[in-house]
């Protein structure tokens, strides 16, 4: 059960807060298709900046004193360096598609096609082959949480709660469900988040009572691409070991599916990424997942190919969206450039 | 002659065309930007690399490797001209699939999965059926066929989920593009297909040529010697003729159209808007499946089957040959030798320098970028055309009408305010080639006014 929670938090947590990334964007009425992008972008910056600290040796002394508190703040520096890269990389899908007025969708398209590109180029460059790894040691011993940072000795039990969201998990975790919780807030509770989302249901509206459409869309997409960065770094540390392919496997395009299936609403977004994360961890590893502790991996044992589990949470995703898209309620100006001429 | 020329700078797709244009040279240059940034602060490169590297990105499909000094040389290369338009016929049928959902309204970024629908089902039918007994040129159409159904079938899921859930197709489309790429795996794992025979190629499937199945030259080897060029690419071009007579003269590919501008009126009109959208969709499989058979067909490609982490880039790619081709078939044929060529040229830099072919997969994705705004750029365009209807009207109303009046024609080089808003840094109006006669004339007065 430990294991089953603990893995599907690692798939969760990143859809959770990339499809907050894309709630972000649309809200304030960008469609922003570029999330895969972003993370594969992210993802690459998060790794590099590690990579390259490591390679400066900054943290060395840290790491040999086991002194976690630094290498923890080693990791947040990282999620931070990969969520402003990412933002950076958005302003290109805003620049298109509020200055230009450009085709969100194919801009969108086009920010995918150029991360893994420019992120391939480089590592090739940087790597001399396809994959950035992490200079020194693993992520498993440089970031994450284990018991022996509380006192705990080896053989010491931490009890279920313990070993489950503290023993072996990633300090980015709790970060991610941090900043979910704080930007909901933002979105729904203040003044900002409601001219914002006003700028996405009629921005005309909006510009009557004096909002700046343009500025709000920039910032809508400007955090969501603050938000895909870290996640695509968050989701490259957590569950790729600290490596950038510039793939992520579809991740970005899944996350928009939880933000569809969530209806754009930040609570449901979290359900549906616990449940998209929950099949996406029985994908991963459907073989080693021991429900109720007896020895019996059932979901090997049944006889079902691997191949099914892997497509499970695809078709997972159409057969919900099929089942939810008739109440769906996507926000109003979403895809449409704002004209101030338009009134 | 030059109002000739006026009429045809006036052209939509003179616009068109050169909107492109300026994309692909955008993209190019980006790339050489980006190829100078990386020699230049990278010490083991150097500005000789650059200039290497540079030269190769722009002239790589003349690239004829390096002589007895070093240098590279430059001419006419058969074998990467016959690659080019090898690699060419699927990528003209991707784009293809594209640019016809494109016209229809939909964005059909789901050729991948068709593309390997299409790729599975031809591979097995074509070392399924055994060649002792069939001719293989009737093993051929049978796979090929097989090939393009399977494709036609597969992209239909998403147009049948758009058009009866209302889902968007995007998405539906992408969800597909993953649960194909896991049933192709999950077909070919285990089966007969696999090719066994040869050493270390088990992550292989057999090429069709193993079952004697392969596409007819028609000659072109004698054209480009030493390449896999093959007859695949006139049936490419042929298909993208039928296409463009499909979209253009036939009351279906009217309909299809209709759709896509507005799908309510079109229904208005009596036309059965979700069987429409569910056959452009299955027109747009079905050719991205048949760009998978023509490229597999040829004999000499090897499938590599356990594919349930990737999708292959040739369907992706489909998206930025139709885009830059404005989604006309007929453009997509050029596009798509275009887009082939750069990937030649990714090749010819990786073999050649120390960049990787991943800067020509850049420069697509600036063109993609551009081709988004495209509408911005054939506006820059239209700039000069607008300017002088505005003065002609100006000049009309009343010409002498004072300081007020003289308002419009002094804002002239900054006409009207949304391209002045968008992109006041355009290229000054005098470059302009096509000047009518009497458009000077109104120029003149606009600056004397």
């Amino acid at each position: 059960m430990t294991f089953l929670i603990q893995q599907t938090l690692l798939y969760a947590i990143p859809l959770m807060i990339v499809a907050l990334a894309g709630v972000f964007a649309e809200r304030s009425g960008i469609i922003n298709l570029a999330l895969e992008g972003i993370m594969i972008f992210g993802a690459f910056i998060g790794v590099l900046f590690v990579h390259m600290v490591q390679k400066a040796g900054v943290f060395d002394a840290a790491k040999a004193a086991n002194d976690w508190v630094a290498l923890q703040g080693f990791e947040i520096m990282a999620m931070l360096a990969a969520a402003f890269m990412g933002a950076v990389f958005s302003l290109l899908l805003s620049f298109a598609s509020v200055n230009l007025k450009a085709d969100q969708t194919i801009g969108g398209t086009a920010l995918n096609l150029l991360a893994p590109a420019l992120v391939l180029f480089f590592i090739r460059i940087i790597a001399n082959q396809n994959t950035l790894q992490m200079a020194t040691g693993d992520a498993a011993s440089w970031f994450m949480v284990k018991k022996s940072m509380f006192g705990y000795g080896r053989n010491d039990e931490m009890g279920f709660l313990g070993s489950t969201f503290i023993d072996k998990t990633y300090l980015a975790t709790y970060i991610c469900i941090l900043v979910f919780v704080v930007l909901s807030i933002l979105l729904y509770k203040t003044r900002f988040g409601l001219r914002l989302r006003s700028c996405g249901e009629n921005p005309q509206a909006a510009d009557s009572l004096g909002i700046n459409v343009y500025v709000m869309r920039y910032a809508g997409t400007t955090i969501s691409g603050a938000l895909a960065g870290m996640g695509g770094f968050v989701y490259a540390l957590t569950t790729a070991n600290c490596a950038s392919t510039g793939d992520v496997a579809g991740f970005g395009f899944l996350a928009l599916a939880v933000m569809i299936f969530g209806n754009w609403k930040p609570l449901n977004i979290a359900g549906a990424a616990i449940l998209f994360g929950l099949f996406k961890c029985i994908a991963a590893s459907y073989a080693s997942i021991d429900i109720n502790g007896d020895g019996v991996f059932l979901l090997a044992q049944i006889g079902i190919s691997p191949h099914f589990y892997r497509m499970l949470p695809y078709i997972i995703t159409l057969v919900v969206l099929a089942f939810t898209s008739k109440k769906s309620r996507a926000p109003k100006a979403e895809g449409i450039p704002y004209d101030k001429g338009q009134r | 002659m030059n109002q000739r020329l006026s009429q045809l700078w006036q052209r939509d797709a003179t616009k068109t065309v050169l909107a492109s244009l300026v994309s692909i040279l955008i993209g190019m240059a980006v790339g050489g930007v980006i190829i100078f940034i990386v020699g230049m602060t990278n010490p083991s490169l150097g500005p000789a690399s650059v200039w290497e590297g540079i030269r190769l990105a722009f002239l790589g499909l003349f690239s004829t490797g390096r002589d007895a000094a070093g240098g590279l040389t430059f001419g006419f290369n058969p074998v990467n001209m016959g690659d080019m338009l090898f690699r060419a016929t699927p990528l003209i049928l991707t784009g293809l699939s594209v640019a016809v959902a494109f016209k229809t309204g939909l964005f059909n970024i789901g050729a991948p999965g068709q593309y390997l629908m299409g790729t599975a089902v031809t591979l097995m039918l074509a070392l399924g059926i055994p060649s002792e007994t069939v001719p293989t040129a009737l093993i051929w159409v049978i796979a090929f066929l097989g090939g393009t159904l399977a494709g036609a079938l597969w992209g239909c899921i998403p147009g049948l989920v758009k058009a009866f859930l209302n889902i968007n197709e995007v998405l539906a489309c992408i969800m597909t593009n993953w649960i194909a790429a896991n049933l192709v795996t999950w077909m070919f794992d285990g089966s007969d297909f696999r090719n066994l025979v040869e050493n270390t190629k088990s992550g292989y499937i057999y090429k069709t040529s193993y079952n004697g199945v392969e596409t007819a030259k028609l000659g072109l080897d004698q054209i480009f010697p030493n390449s896999q060029v093959n007859g695949g690419i006139v049936v490419a071009i042929v298909i993208a003729i039928l296409v463009w007579v499909l979209m253009s003269k036939t009351t279906l590919g009217y309909q299809l159209k209709a759709c896509g501008a507005n799908r309510h009126a079109a229904r208005y009109a009596g036309i059965a808007d979700k069987r429409n959208i569910v056959l452009s969709m299955a027109i747009a499989g079905g050719l991205s499946g048949a760009g998978a058979a023509l490229y597999y067909l040829s004999g000499n490609t090897e499938f590599f089957w356990s594919t349930y982490q990737t999708l292959p880039a040739i369907g992706f790619n489909g998206i930025p040959v139709a885009l830059l081709a404005a989604s006309n078939p007929i453009g997509v044929v050029f596009t798509g030798c275009f887009m082939s060529m750069l990937d030649i040229v990714g090749q010819q830099i990786t073999n050649l320098t120390a960049y990787n072919e991943y800067i020509a997969d850049i420069i697509i994705a600036v063109i993609v970028y551009l081709s988004a705004f495209s509408l911005v750029i054939k506006m820059l365009f239209s700039w000069r055309r607008k300017r002088r209807a505005e003065e002609e009207n100006a000049n009309a109303e009343e010409p002498g009408d004072g300081e007020e009046g003289s308002g419009g024609p002094a804002a002239a080089p900054l006409p009207a305010d949304a391209p002045a808003e968008d992109g006041g840094a355009g290229a000054p109006p005098e470059d302009r080639p096509g000047d009518a006669p009497g458009a000077e004339e109104t120029g003149k007065g606009g600056e004397r006014a």
